[in-house]
């Protein structure tokens, strides 16, 4: 140690021993004399006069036994018990040093400066709050793929507030309102909060939803029987069946004795009479002839016949009665027909009858001397029925359209006659009388047309038939007359009225309805009138248009121009095209200067060799567009008027013409696109509810609902920092188209 | 017996609804099934493709690569073209689907088995049409003011024609109802209605007069004098006439102004008809070319030789792919307009065609004197066959004019004798667009079109031989302003960053490494261009033909 080592030390030692010795015992400082601490304040003062007011401390360079406890450091390790030592040595002391020796004493790290534990924290809330936001990374793409954006995001549920609170303040002034509640009062319905009576407040918490929609099912079922009950109900009323209507009173009937019971007790005048009624009721019924071959009797009699002559005979019998009666019956049936009786005829009878296995074809007779009326080809013409009616023979054969809604009315009657054998007949005698004619006619041109195909009874319905379909049934024979009477009607030379003014009407022959008659044929009888009225003769060949007179000269002309015209003009385009060419092309410099190459004289022509030398060729331009086609000049003039209109600015993504051309070549408007299409073309980007205030979105619209908490703890951690970033992001999210 | 129904009592359509209505349920609770045909139906892609607009034949540039300014402009621009495409193809299924909406279908004639449709006369057709469609075909005989030319409206309904002795007259041809009937006491050249029935232009003798539907002379506009041929464009609202002393003169009917009056330079025109696709008016003249004319240049857009002789009749389909010509040289010829102009087919008749005109759906008719034959192609917009005719008919006289009647399947002739209305089975088109061209629209609703069709007219200086150049980029005007802007800032602001090579460590990225790195990407971009300038170069040789071996004589060709 050198001298101003020492120097340096004593006073520093002096300084670390009087600490040590003031306060350790406060018998010490009352025996502590003046003198001593005159002499601190002297060597205080005296070191206060160094310039420096405060103590240095010193630095341990060396290992020694004495440290300072003030000036601990890093340099070397500090035992612990070093510090205990005392002024002077207490062997008190050493069972504790001994015992802090064997401590373990643990060294705490050093605490971060403050700098780095801000960077820390940054890391850590930036790592966080990244991952928090990185939720939002697919709402936001989505958001900018979308075609369409609807603010605000928040769907605002329908604000209705309960009658209850709308009915708070409010009290019944008008006497009108005051009996409405008096009212209201008496039969003790709830007036206010909530509008619920006693008894269905009770219900509605006694029921479950389960079972309300188990009732609410049973009900819609009952409701939805009824209405079926009731449909079926006015559909049985509407039905016209004779039988069905027989088998219904039948049924009441029964009923009804059914319900009157047994018979009244005793001889009682009304027993009796009761009594005859239902005999009565019995005999009108055996009376009928529905029982002759369906009864129980008469099967047994049927079975017996076959063994016994007896009751063959009395078969026999009954038959032949009954074949009599049935004579008897049909003779006046048709007189009775004809005065438009409506005498059923037996069912029975109807079934029997050979001819009339479908009471449909009975109709035939009608419509067989319809057509008979109007003559056809003979192979349409179905063989006359057997049966003729009357009625429609009365009516002259020259009839016009009249008739056809005579008959189709008078069909009627017979049609009724015939219905109790049909079973389910729903359509009425009204709609019935509806049908238009057309259809009574197309009805039974199909009819006789399947007739005289002999195919199967079952009717079949035709095609809705147009009135072309109609016109076919007129022959040609019609047509003629009609044609001559047109004729009678005008003059030959006059012109006839065009067809739409009623002239004769054109026909439209469907090739499906007559399939054997060829197209020829059908054509050849009608009287072209068309020729009649243009008086034209039939054009000749095609290709022979004839030559007029007047033309003579004028086709002397065009020999001419064949002759002569031929090369000239092609030459002459020809030449028109070069010079056009030659216009277009861009020219080369010539760089020659004057005075160039007359060295002999004036008027010399240089060489074109040496003249090439001086010419300086342009670059070639963009080829022709008429270059290999020579009877074509196509003009390469810029329309520049156009260019006007043209789009001139690529706009920013695009870095060629092309790519921004296909994008506008789709058109937009209405005129060439669908409704659909034009609506979904010009769809706005963005849509605002007006008068609604648009807030960022929330993990909530967005349907991530963990992402709101970790965001909330990111934003406690670092609250500064994270208020604007956060801000930031979403406002980004959520503006982003 | 009972089963059998009447004829009558049909189903009603109430009850099979309901029958429907309730097996959907049934349907959609059962687990198992399923939609057999689930989606919308398919359309078959060549009905989806009549409707595609995308002109795919352009080559597509690759995408720049990013840019300092725009370091994702690839992958947007990608975006942006697929939309457009989807958008396309969505749009296009869509139109074609609707195609199921229209429910008419066109006429046919068709001969059985060996025979000729061209010998099929007008009285058959009539005979074997309904009532109606017999209507339609009359004549008007009107010797007294000698041959006529005529002219439909565009919805077809009305019928103007105009005597060459001064008799003009306007009727609703469909009910023959009288609009009007007049003296000009002048010759009349030519006759067009405007844009709507009520308008009609007369070219008389001297001057260009417009007339209403009553009759009542409008306008008489002599800028346009001795006019022999009238065409008016319908979207762009121009009436195009054409004059004996050769000029061209476009008349913007729509606010009265003279747009352009080009001089043709070949003599006296009376040769013109109007591509109903692009409006380009086609102009026949007597040296045997076809000019066709746009009021936005001073000098044909393009000419067509066509004939040896002089061309008599021009006519352009609807489509605007091919032009029929008939010339002096008595040839007819149909030329394809698609941008080659070269002729398809050709026909020497024996009288040659005075006039010609094409129908909506393609059917090319040609009045030779007194006769007018028609022909047929395939199908809707193909080109017609001219080897057999499909219809022929005499008339009483010679013909003057000939129009198809729209929407109807009708052939108006005006000859010289009156006008005769012919039937030409599936002539037009059966579906009419009501919102466009209704012929069954009320007075209303022809003052709303009206107002429609003047709010989306056109302008004249957009008729050009492509009329969807509108959809192109000004390219000549972009590189200008490119140009202007690249001098103005001293570089390229859209120019591709050169190549910078990145730092590497451990020492790679000395100053020797860097620099070679750098060459190489210099030398393969050096290497591409040369080889593209040697495959066009190659391409030219290919493309020139090989002709005879050169001489040694030919150092002494001047």
């Amino acid at each position: 140690m050198s001298a101003e080592d020492l120097l340096a030390w004593r006073p520093q030692e002096e300084l670390k021993d009087l600490p040590k010795d003031g306060p350790p015992s406060p018998s010490d400082d009352e025996a502590g004399s003046d003198g001593e601490r005159k002499h601190w304040k002297l060597l205080e003062a005296i070191s206060s006069l160094g310039g420096k007011g405060r103590w240095k401390l010193a630095e341990r360079s060396e290992a020694g036994m004495h440290a300072s406890e003030f000036s601990v450091g890093s340099a070397g390790k500090l035992a612990l018990a070093d510090l205990l030592q005392a002024a002077e040595p207490a062997s008190s002391l050493a069972t504790v040093k001994r015992q802090l020796k064997r401590v373990q004493v643990k060294t705490l790290a050093l605490p971060a400066s403050k700098e780095e534990v801000a960077r820390v924290q940054r890391e850590a809330a930036f790592h966080q709050s990244s991952q928090a936001l990185s939720k939002w990374e697919p709402i936001v793409l989505k958001a900018r793929q979308a075609e369409q954006l609807v603010f605000p995001l928040q769907k605002e549920p329908a604000a209705s507030a309960p009658l209850e609170h709308m009915l708070r303040g409010w009290t019944a002034k008008t006497p009108l309102e005051r009996e409405v509640f008096h009212t209201l009062h008496q039969h003790r319905q709830p007036v206010r909060d909530p509008l619920l009576t006693p008894v269905e407040r009770a219900a509605r918490q006694a029921m479950s939803l389960e079972e309300a929609r188990t009732r609410r099912a049973a009900l819609q079922r009952a409701r939805a029987l009824q209405s079926y009950y009731e449909a079926k109900a006015r559909q049985a009323k509407k039905i016209k069946s004779k039988k069905h209507r027989r088998v219904v009173k039948k049924g009441k009937a029964q009923k009804a004795l059914g319900e009157r019971g047994p018979l009244p007790e005793g001889s009682a005048p009304s027993a009796l009479e009761e009594l005859d009624r239902r005999e009565t009721a019995r005999v009108m019924e055996r009376m009928g002839l529905k029982h002759q071959s369906r009864g129980k009797r008469a099967r047994a009699l049927a079975i017996r016949t076959r063994y016994e002559p007896k009751a063959r005979q009395a078969r026999q019998d009954q038959l032949a009665r009954n074949k009599e009666l049935m004579q008897k019956h049909q003779a006046p049936d048709s007189e009775e027909e004809e005065e438009g009786g409506l005498l059923a005829p037996d069912v029975d009878q109807a079934q029997t009858d050979p001819t009339g296995s479908n009471p449909w074809m009975l109709r035939r007779p009608t419509s067989e001397s319809r057509e008979a009326r109007i003559p056809k080809g003979p192979d349409l013409l179905p063989e006359p029925a057997a049966l003729e009616d009357s009625a429609s023979e009365q009516e002259s054969p020259g009839a016009d359209k009249d008739t056809w809604g005579k008959e189709s009315e008078e069909r009627q009657p017979l049609q009724e006659r015939w219905e109790p054998s049909q079973d389910a007949e729903p359509v009425g005698p009204q709609a019935r009388r509806d049908t238009s004619h057309q259809e009574v006619v197309s009805e039974v041109r199909a009819l006789s047309q399947k007739l005289s195909k002999r195919g199967r009874p079952s009717r079949k319905k035709p095609e809705a038939s147009s009135l072309g379909a109609v016109l076919p049934t007129q022959s040609s024979e019609s047509m003629q007359t009609k044609v001559e009477l047109g004729r009678e009607n005008y003059p030959p030379d006059m012109e006839l009225p065009r067809p739409v003014s009623g002239g004769p009407r054109a026909e439209r022959i469907p090739e499906d309805q007559q399939p054997g008659v060829p197209r020829k044929q059908r054509k050849e009888p009608i009287i072209d009138i068309q020729n009649l009225l243009t008086a034209s003769p039939p054009p000749g060949t095609p290709w022979a248009p004839e030559e007029l007179e007047g033309d003579g000269e004028r086709g002397q002309r065009q020999v001419i121009m064949e002759a002569f015209a031929g090369d000239d003009v092609i030459q002459d385009f020809l030449k028109e095209k070069r010079a056009v060419v030659e216009e277009s092309q861009p020219k080369a410099v010539d760089l020659t200067l004057p005075g160039w190459g007359e060295w002999g004289g004036v008027g010399l022509q240089p060489r074109a060799k040496k003249r090439c030398r001086f010419l300086v060729p342009s670059p070639a331009g963009p080829p022709r567009k008429d270059g290999n086609r020579p009877n074509v000049i196509i003009s390469e003039t810029r329309n520049s008027s156009m260019a006007a209109h043209q789009v001139h600015v690529l706009p920013p993504p695009f870095s060629h013409p092309q790519q921004f051309e296909r994008t506008i070549q789709v058109p937009v408007g209405a005129t060439w696109n669908t409704p659909r299409a034009f609506q979904k073309l010009t769809t706005p980007k963005v849509v605002t509810k007006p008068g609604h205030i648009i807030k960022p979105i929330r993990a909530e619209d967005a349907g991530c609902r963990s992402s709101s908490r970790s965001d909330l703890s990111v934003v406690q951690r670092a609250p500064n920092w994270l208020s604007t970033q956060h801000r930031r992001n979403t406002d980004r999210a959520a503006l982003r188209p | 017996m009972e089963t059998a129904p009447e004829p009558g009592g049909d189903v009603p359509p109430k009850k099979s609804k309901l029958r429907v209505q309730r097996k959907q349920p049934t349907l959609s609770s059962c687990p198992q099934a399923q939609d057999p045909f689930p989606g919308p139906a398919p359309v078959p892609a060549e009905a989806a493709g009549k409707f595609r607009r995308i002109n795919k034949s352009k080559q597509l540039p690759h995408a720049k690569a990013q840019t300092r300014s725009r370091p994702h402009a690839k992958a947007q621009t990608r975006s942006r073209l697929e939309v457009a495409e989807a958008e396309e193809e969505e749009t296009s299924l869509r139109a074609a689907r609707s195609a199921l909406l229209l429910a008419e279908e066109p006429g046919f004639l068709e001969g059985e088995d060996g025979e000729d449709t061209a010998k099929v006369r007008q009285a058959d057709i009539v005979e074997a049409v309904d009532i109606a469609s017999a209507a339609k075909h009359f004549d008007l005989n009107l010797r007294q003011f000698g041959p006529y030319r005529l002219s439909y409206s565009r919805t077809g309904r009305h019928l103007a024609f105009g005597g060459r002795r001064g008799h003009v007259a306007a009727l609703d041809w469909v009910t023959k109802k009288l609009m009007c009937e007049i003296n000009v006491m002048e010759a009349v050249r030519d006759i067009r209605f405007l844009h709507s029935e009520a308008l009609l232009a007369v070219a008389q003798n001297r001057w260009l007069h417009i007339y209403d539907n009553q009759g009542i002379e409008l306008h008489c506009i002599r800028r346009c004098d001795r006019v022999t041929r009238l065409e008016f464009l319908p979207f762009h609202f121009l009436l195009a006439t054409a004059s004996e002393t050769g000029f061209l003169t476009y008349l913007d009917v729509s606010v009265g102004k003279i747009v352009t009056a080009l001089n043709a330079r070949a003599g006296r025109l009376d040769v013109m008809t109007q591509n109903p696709y692009n409006a380009v008016i086609h102009l026949g003249h007597s040296n045997g070319t076809v000019s066709l004319w746009s009021p936005a240049l001073k000098e044909p857009l393009a000419k067509i030789l066509c004939h040896r002789g002089g061309v008599r009749a021009v006519a352009v389909d609807s489509s605007g792919t091919y032009m029929a010509t008939s010339g002096l040289d008595h040839q007819l010829k149909v030329f394809d307009l698609r941008g080659t102009f070269q002729p398809l087919s050709a026909q020497t008749l024996p009288q040659g065609a005075g006039h010609l005109a094409f129908s909506q759906r393609g059917l090319l008719a040609a009045g030779m004197s007194d006769v007018v034959n028609i022909w047929a192609g395939q199908g809707k917009g193909s080109l017609p066959s001219l080897q057999q005719p499909y219809l022929t008919h005499r008339l009483s006289g010679q013909v003057h004019g000939l129009q198809f009647c729209p929407f109807e399947d009708v052939l108006g002739v005006g000859h010289s004798g009156g006008i005769t209305s012919m039937l030409v089975p599936g002539a037009a088109e059966p579906n009419f667009d009501g919102l466009e061209s209704n012929p069954y629209r009320s007075r209303k609703q022809r003052q709303e079109w009206e107002v429609k069709a003047l709010l989306e007219k056109v302008p004249a200086e957009l008729i050009c031989l492509d009329p969807r150049a509108l959809a192109e980029v000004d390219v000549a005007t972009l590189e200008q302003q490119k140009k202007e802007r690249i001098e103005r800032l001293g570089y390229d602001p859209e120019a591709k960053a050169p190549f910078q090579p990145k730092p590497k460590q451990k020492g790679r990225s000395s100053t020797a490494s860097l620099l070679k790195r750098r060459k190489k990407v210099l030398d393969e971009e050096h290497r591409d261009k040369v080889r593209q300038s040697l495959q066009q170069q190659q391409k030219q040789k290919k493309a020139k033909p090989e002709g005879a071996r050169p001489s040694a004589l030919d150092r002494f060709v001047r």
